[in-house]
């Protein structure tokens, strides 16, 4: 905590720099002012800041002292730093400042009509491009000014050149920090914005600080820039990232749509791979997606289509069976969802059904919930909105629902010819998987005269890919009017789909051919090229048929000039000369007299034709042959010289010919295959559709990958928002925001009055959010709830009896249940009653989602009771297994605070990370804990042996297997920028584990593993140890990956305390003064305290530093003071700690390091182990 | 003195350069990290950066590619060069090309560059480049709220005039004067409420709300006049000056001929989807409230025929061209502001043509023809005949040059569409209310 005031009065001292300096250069000439002058080295306050400066700023330096004190000093320092180079001439920059001579009179001047003015003209600059970096130092005294245009000026300014002064733009964030803590919350909002925009690495820890103060602020527009803040940090400084996934983790929480949509954007861009902390915001980010601004429903709608297809079962599993279905399917998904069953019973009913012929697809209503929120956002009017609700529902709909976004793509059609231009590359995409979704809309892809060449080449891309047998001729009919276009590249295109339509459509071969062949008289060459090529692929399908053609094309070779028709023509003469006998000679007999002045690849086929008929007519071609084999022999392509020598040995018998002459026939006229004419855009459904890397048919930086279906889908219940937690849940944390937050929601109530009639569904979900904000708020509130959800669903159409009906079900649960009633939106909270109900009723959990889907299932409530029996019975004839997983489930539910750990039998461990499992209790009391202060890291805990292991993975989740892992502070021999670390592998299943070894390491870029050597068995009861090698980059960050067993796979990670992350250095005492006296200032944290009763001799304090980080010791003289050394592991940052020992136990800790993070974490970690 | 503050100066220069920097792993973290503007010559105008700034000389994979496509319409809009990959779109004669490192929806990209020009055209009447070099600072402090950290931040043009002022000509008089400002002196709010398209505290004396009901034909008719495909794209655009909070809804006669929708985000879909009436807090000032496809089901009515004949000799360097356009299914309507644009081949070098009615230019350098007609009078149908004087030795061109038409039919929704009231709730006074009805040729071509 020390450390971050240090750091916030910082800048106070920098400002007190300049008005020192500013007094004292009153009168003076300006640009002969140091500090406003502007400076050849970017980094001047940074080396300012440098431990021998600072030495001067402590002991009050040469100049200044007294009130100013360390301040003061700096500033003097500074001073005549400046002259100093003043009078080293720096004649490079004399000559611009006097150009803005102007500027920063007006900048320095009292009226602010000036100031604005002056402010205009350089924001004028910066946009040009032109350089006015020099004014730095004048603008930036204005960031207090009182005139709002000239501050925004200023911000603009300082954020675009505070990267290159970062000195100087230290002077700006006290006026910042200030701005955090004003009452309005829009300009704690702006100053959160700049303060986070400005690119100074030295202020990371105050912007860390602000952004997890604003991400508890009770404003949810400051929070929203909170979260527009964290990518911003995390691009500054990746080491803050499990900082920032704290925050991000508890922004997720936030119930309202203005934060939604960015702190998803930071999610994504901080930690994608975390997708355990969507779990259980998935239904509220489902819920509130209608309502959020239309950017953030892009992000979140890309993110949740990622998060689906980690979670949820392919619904086209069986898609016959779905096609078979046809227009019974909705009733089908309305019944199979009140089943509420686990995932094994899933899928052992899967396999029974398959053999019965029955579907035995069920889509988890989860997955359902996605489907239906998102299918109204077809309507939005942003393109990219549209778009995004199109993938998903590509990349995850039943196919038979896909059908839906055709028509919103089409309506983009209508839009700019740029939107036009990417819906079409997804739109071409789809159609070769989804050929009948668009082909209601055929003629909508037809091309107009003024479309550009871009879109054209699309919209036929897109009409090849729709053709089929029923709509070929018309199809076919409007290629015809496109091969007149005047845009020739267009023909050409429309050609070679013409050739694609042939090659795909066997009726329509010879139409084509007869069509492309008429166009061989086209008057234009380009045109009559392109058939050549088109033809020739074509009649490789057919050639016995269509020797008239091939006579036709023989012909054309007087007349065509385009190198790749010849080449063509002469490849097919060549391939199918004996179709041909006469004229093949003949042809050849042209070519070798035009032989020299032919392009390169033409020669080839020259040569080519030459070979094949010296092969099959060598009477009337041999000397022909020898004459072009000659002419190649000098010809100035080695390529085709060397064609020449291979063919001549090949073909020409002689003495020294080996067996391969015998072989030359089959070597040339081998029968070859028809090429398959594709689709550019075959296969480009890989990449998730929509994305740039989609676009570009390659990997765009930063991409995230679309994960396959799982094979059978991870535990439902992680999504379960659970009731008895929240009630439970102690955290001081979540008490303090429930007060704080409960005016905001009661106002934002107030200010939706008008739309509230209308807004219905999130509407009312806000209004019960509030209501759960306030946990004691009694029934009378909550009567008041039931009563507006009711008025939104009567919005939603749905008939009057059922809404009576549901009303009385509604009351009568509110009434035994009215304590968690409260937390819960309706639906939810309905779903919560029915599972606690009792296991046998297994009834729909998603009960009003069957109602607005299916037509059918009115479920009153004696037909519903119907089904119940009839579930019932397919209970009693399900294996009994399944009450008795209710019952553990149930129980789960009653003590959620014990640890689940060892409690259940984790349904499916592999893809839910441990971690999670942790979430559930322990973490959300935690949090409040960890939040306000710096990272709690595991090491924290009280080190007690030398070396402490940690459990990787847990005999119970490991299914026998497990898992302990201990820093072992030994030289990692393969890589000494590796950190080792042991792995001890205990078996304690009765059967043996085989190939255990570590897949898809998961890392933060720069970080690196060297893979443990592969177990290949371990018996039951054994113990193994293995040694691995990980290279944090200096950063506490978790190495993810796999751990693999022949049968199983586990998700894990190692996070190292920091104090692992160094190795010991042994240095001298005199050394060890020499280097702490480089790191001060910055990079020193001192910290008082207590010594533990059990800690005062010098022994047990050497003992636990030395356990709490991997240190050595330095020979010290006095023995109050215990110094200790070590440098990083990555980057070989030293690493100095010093505890100095007082009366009564009291202690100073001193540590000394470049990276101030390692530096503050470290303070933790031995504060806590000398303390304990 | 001065020796010993030299070695200090040394010193620490040796310190910044010695230590060992911190390795910062470069994150990418952004949706658009770059803007700029180019001119339709090519010339980079303005540039903001809302990350680190990136060198102005990534534009030149752009400019080459322009160079390359010649027509600026055929410069594909998403371009990837070593390091970044270029978004861009094409503005009113200006390019506005966007910068990004990382993975981002394309679409969001050019989604969210047509809301900046958009943005402009209502600040600035129009987006053209003088007009954005005149405007500098309020384009940055427009970009500026409109972005956060490459991420769309304040859309809402409306939440936006009240942050930043739009520039008007007594204003920027009253500004020098006084030396007052275009930045809102009140801190806005919209941003805050739950309508965050709409401003609060809007006052008028007259409260007026006008609906344009603007329906486009897309058609394409082929040589003999039958039409390949036709189908209507209609908007409504809506002027609402109404004072207060007010909540309007707007209802139709014929919702059902309305196949696809998509909508202003202040339209409540869920009223729509269960009543087919528009229900919706506006926002203030000009907005489109919702566009629609009308079902392709329904035949599409087209005004008018087209009798062509265009024709180019097969010897001799000369053409004929004779159009003639007549009313076909116009409603009883008069078809106005009727203009034929014909793109001639290239090779074509003048033409010589009479008109009956209106006047007619051939662009030299475009080679199209325009003929302005005006009017179209059912009794004395318009025509415009006379020769095409083709370059000497060039072929004979392969295409006839398609035409295309552009028209309008005032009160009249060609699909029929029509609203049958709006009322208000939420508010006490009485505003003045009107609808108005027009017909445009949208892409109206007919292929020769």
């Amino acid at each position: 905590m020390t450390t971050m005031q240090r750091l916030l009065q910082l800048p106070v001292n920098a400002v007190n720099i300049v008005k020192t300096v500013q007094s004292q250069v009153q009168g003076q000439e300006e640009d002969k002012s140091p500090v406003l002058s502007p400076d050849s080295g970017q980094q001047t306050w940074y080396s300012a800041l440098q431990p021998d400066e600072l030495r001067h700023l402590r002991s009050g330096g040469t100049g200044g002292g007294g009130g100013g004190g360390g301040g003061g000093g700096g500033g003097g320092d500074q001073e005549e730093r400046g002259s100093q180079e003043d009078g080293g001439g720096g004649g490079s920059f004399q000559s611009q400042p006097l150009r803005h001579d102007d500027l920063k009179e007006m900048l320095d001047s009292n009226k602010d009509s000036l100031k604005l003015e002056a402010m205009k003209r350089i924001v004028a600059m910066i946009a040009r491009g032109k350089n006015a970096s020099d004014l730095f130092p004048a603008v930036v005294k204005n960031v207090a000014c009182k005139n709002i245009e000239v501050k925004k000026l200023v911000y603009v300014y300082l954020v675009r050149y505070a990267e290159e002064q970062q000195d100087l733009a230290l002077l700006s964030i006290s006026t910042f920090q200030r701005g955090l803590k004003d009452p309005n919350q829009l300009i704690r909002a702006s100053a959160l914005r700049v303060l986070s925009s400005i690119r100074v690495t030295i202020i990371v820890p105050i912007m860390m600080l602000a952004i997890k103060e604003a991400a508890s602020d009770m404003s949810p527009y400051v929070r929203k820039t909170a979260a527009h803040a964290i990518p911003k940090l995390y691009s500054l400084d990746p080491e803050q990232k499990d900082q920032l996934i704290e925050v991000i983790e508890k922004l997720l929480a936030d119930k309202t749509t203005l934060v939604a949509g960015s702190v998803v954007m930071a999610f994504e861009e901080v930690c994608p791979e975390r997708i355990d902390l969507i779990h259980k915001n998935y239904r509220k980010l489902c819920n509130l997606l209608i309502d959020v601004e239309e950017w953030g429903q892009v992000v979140i709608i890309n993110m949740l289509t990622r998060y689906a297809r980690t979670q949820f079962l392919n619904p086209n599993i069986n898609e016959s069976l779905l096609e078979e279905g046809g227009g019974g399917e909705k009733t089908f998904y309305g019944s199979d969802e009140d089943e509420d069953e686990d995932e094994e019973e899933k899928e052992k009913k899967a396999e029974a059904a398959a053999m019965a012929k029955r579907k035995p697809y069920v889509m988890d209503p989860d997955h359902r919930l996605l489907l239906r929120n998102t299918k109204p956002l077809l309507q939005s009017r942003n393109a990219a909105v549209v778009m995004a609700v199109a993938q998903l529902y590509f990349h995850l709909a039943p196919k038979a629902e896909v059908g839906v976004i055709a028509k919103a793509l089409v309506r983009l059609l209508r839009s700019h010819s740029e939107v036009q231009y990417v819906v079409l590359q997804n739109v071409a995409t789809m159609t070769i998987k989804r050929r009948g979704m668009f082909e209601p809309y055929l003629k909508s892809f037809y091309i107009r005269s003024t479309d550009p060449t871009q879109i054209k080449i699309l919209k036929l891309e897109v009409l090849t890919n729709l053709a089929n047998e029923t709509n070929i001729s018309t199809i076919l009919r409007e290629f015809q009017t496109y091969i007149k276009s005047m845009d020739k590249d267009f023909v050409a295109a429309t050609i070679q789909a013409i050739g694609r339509c042939a090659t795909n459509i066997g009726e329509v071969r010879d139409t084509c051919l007869n069509g492309l062949v008429q166009l061989l008289s086209n008057r234009d060459e380009l045109v009559v090229a392109e058939s050549v090529v088109v033809i020739k692929k074509l009649l490789q399908m057919q050639p016995e048929k269509h020797s008239d053609i091939i006579k036709h094309m023989a012909k054309l070779t007087d007349n065509i000039q385009v190198p790749m028709a010849r080449a063509s023509i002469l490849w097919l003469i060549g391939e199918y000369c004996e179709h041909v006998p006469k004229i093949a000679p003949d042809v050849l007999r042209k070519m070798a007299k035009s032989f020299t002045n032919e392009e390169d690849i033409v020669k080839l086929q020259i040569l080519n034709l030459a070979a094949k008929l010296y092969l099959t007519n060598s009477k009337q071609t041999k000397l022909l042959t020898q004459y072009v084999l000659n002419l190649a022999k000098y010809d100035q392509n080695y390529d085709i010289r060397d064609r020449a020598r291979f063919i001549r040995q090949l073909i020409v018998p002689t003495e020294k010919s080996g067996a391969l002459s015998k072989y030359a026939k089959k070597l040339f006229l081998a029968l070859k295959p028809a090429p398959v004419l594709e689709s550019p855009f075959k296969d480009r459904d890989h990449f998730q559709l929509g994305s740039l890397s989609h676009l570009l048919n390659a990997k765009a930086g930063g991409y995230q990958e679309l994960p396959d279906w799982p094979e059978s889908a991870p535990d439902p219940s992680v999504r379960n928002v659970e009731v008895p937690e929240w009630t439970k849940c102690s955290s001081r944390e979540k008490r303090k925001e429930k007060k704080v937050e409960k005016p905001f929601y009661s106002d934002s109530e107030g200010e939706s009055g008008p739309t509230e009639s209308a807004d219905s569904e999130s509407d009312s979900a806000s209004g019960s959010e509030s209501g759960s904000g306030s946990e004691g708020s009694g029934s009378a509130s909550e009567s008041e709830e039931s009563g507006e959800v009711s008025v939104s669903e009567e919005e939603e159409g749905e008939e009057e009896e059922k809404k009576t009906k549901k009303r009385e079900l509604k009351k009568a649960v509110q009434e035994s249940e009215s304590e968690q009633s409260s937390e819960e939106e309706d639906r939810k909270h309905e779903r919560k009653m029915k599972q606690r109900k009792s296991d046998s009723e297994s009834e729909s959990d998603e009960e009003e989602e069957s109602e607005s889907e299916s037509s059918q299932s009115e479920s009153d409530d004696s037909e519903s009771e119907a089904e119940v029996r009839k579930k019932k019975k397919a209970a009693e004839s399900k294996p009994p297994s399944k009450p008795v997983k209710k019952e553990t489930k149930k129980e789960k539910k009653e003590m959620s605070l014990l640890d689940l750990d060892d409690f259940e039998p984790a349904p499916s461990p592999q893809v839910t990370p441990v971690n999670n499992l942790l979430s559930n209790s322990l973490v959300t009391d935690l949090e409040g804990l960890s939040l306000s202060e710096a990272v709690l890291s595991p090491a924290t805990i009280a080190p007690s042996s030398a070396l402490k292991s940690y459990e990787l993975l847990h005999r119970i989740t490991g299914e026998g297997l497990s898992v302990e892992y201990c820093f072992s502070r030994q030289p990692f021999s393969p890589d000494a920028n590796m950190v080792a670390v042991q792995m001890q592998f205990t078996n304690s299943s009765t059967s043996d584990t085989k190939n255990l070894h570590m897949e898809d390491v998961k890392l933060q870029s720069g970080m690196r593993v060297k893979d443990f050597p592969e177990i290949e068995s371990l018996p039951a009861g054994e113990t193994a140890t293995a040694v691995m090698g990980i290279d944090f980059c200096d950063s506490t960050q978790a190495a993810n990956f796999q751990l693999c067993t022949h049968t199983r796979k586990f998700f894990v990670s190692i996070q190292p305390p920091v104090g692992e992350l160094m190795r010991p250095v042994f240095l001298t005492e005199n050394e060890f003064k020499k280097e702490q006296g480089q790191l001060m200032g910055m990079n020193e944290i001192t910290e008082k305290l207590t010594l533990d009763a059990k800690c005062r001799n010098e022994h047990t304090i050497v003992q636990r530093v030395t356990t709490a980080a991997n240190l050595s010791r330095v020979p010290c003289g006095s023995d109050r003071e215990c110094r200790f050394a070590g440098r990083t592991v990555t980057s070989g940052s030293l690493v100095l700690v010093t505890v100095a020992t007082r009366e009564e136990g009291a202690a100073q800790l001193t540590i000394n390091c470049e990276k101030m993070v390692i530096g503050t974490m470290l303070v933790k970690d031995i504060l806590l182990a000398l303390t304990q | 003195m001065l020796v010993s503050l030299l070695m200090l100066c040394w010193s620490v220069d040796f310190f910044s350069s010695s230590k060992p920097t911190t390795v910062l792993i470069t994150v990418p973290a952004e949706m658009i990290n770059s803007l700029f503007l180019i001119s339709h010559s090519g010339d980079i105008f303005l540039e903001k950066h809302w990350k680190s700034v990136i060198s102005r000389s990534v534009c030149d994979y752009f400019l080459e590619a322009k160079e390359k496509a010649g027509d600026p319409e055929n410069v594909a809009p998403v371009l990837q060069t070593p390091h970044h990959y270029l978004i861009s779109i094409y503005r009113g004669k200006l390019f506005f090309l966007s910068v990004t490192q990382t993975e981002v929806p394309p679409l969001f990209v050019i989604e969210f560059l047509h809301r900046v020009a958009d943005t402009f055209q209502d600040y600035f009447g129009d987006c053209s480049e003088v007009l954005i070099k005149e405007n500098t600072v309020t384009v940055y402090e427009l970009l500026e709220e409109m972005l956060d950290n490459g991420f769309p931040l304040a859309t809402e043009s409306n939440v936006l005039k009240e942050m930043i002022r739009p520039p008007t000509i007594l204003r920027s008089v009253v500004n020098t004067l006084t030396g007052g400002s275009n930045v809102g002196g009140t801190l806005p709010t919209g941003q805050l409420s739950n309508v965050p398209w709409r401003r609060a505290g809007v006052k008028y004396t007259n409260n007026e709300a006008y609906f344009d009901v603007i329906e486009e034909i897309d058609a394409i008719l082929d040589k003999s006049g039958t039409t390949v495909f036709a189908e209507i794209q209609g908007v409504i655009e809506a002027c609402v000056k109404l004072t207060g909070m007010p909540d309007l809804t707007l209802s139709f006669m014929n919702p059902r001929l309305l196949d696809d929708v998509s909508f202003h985000p202040c339209v409540r879909f869920k009223r729509w989807e269960s009543e087919h009436v528009l229900s919706f807090i506006p926002p203030d000032g000009n907005f489109r409230l919702m566009s629609y496809h009308v079902s392709s089901q329904n035949l599409v009515a087209i005004p008018v025929y087209v009798k062509q004949n265009i024709s180019f000799l097969e010897t001799g360097s000369c053409g004929r061209l004779d159009i003639t356009i007549g009313p076909k299914q116009t409603m009883g309507k008069t078809v106005e502001s009727l203009m034929v644009t014909i793109p001639m081949p290239k090779s074509v070098l003048s033409v010589n043509l009479t008109a009956t009615q209106g006047t007619y230019t051939f662009d030299l350098t475009t080679k199209v023809v325009l003929w302005d007609v005006g009017k179209l009078n059912p009794q004395k149908l318009p025509n415009l005949r006379g020769s095409i004087s083709i370059q000497t030795g060039a072929p004979k061109p392969e295409e006839n040059p398609s035409i295309n038409i552009d028209m309008k039919l005032q009160q009249l929704a060609i699909s029929g569409l029509k609203v049958s009231r709006l009322d208000m709730y939420g508010e006490k006074y009485k505003p003045f209310k009107g609808v108005k009805y027009v017909t445009k040729a949208g892409k109206f071509q007919v292929r020769t």
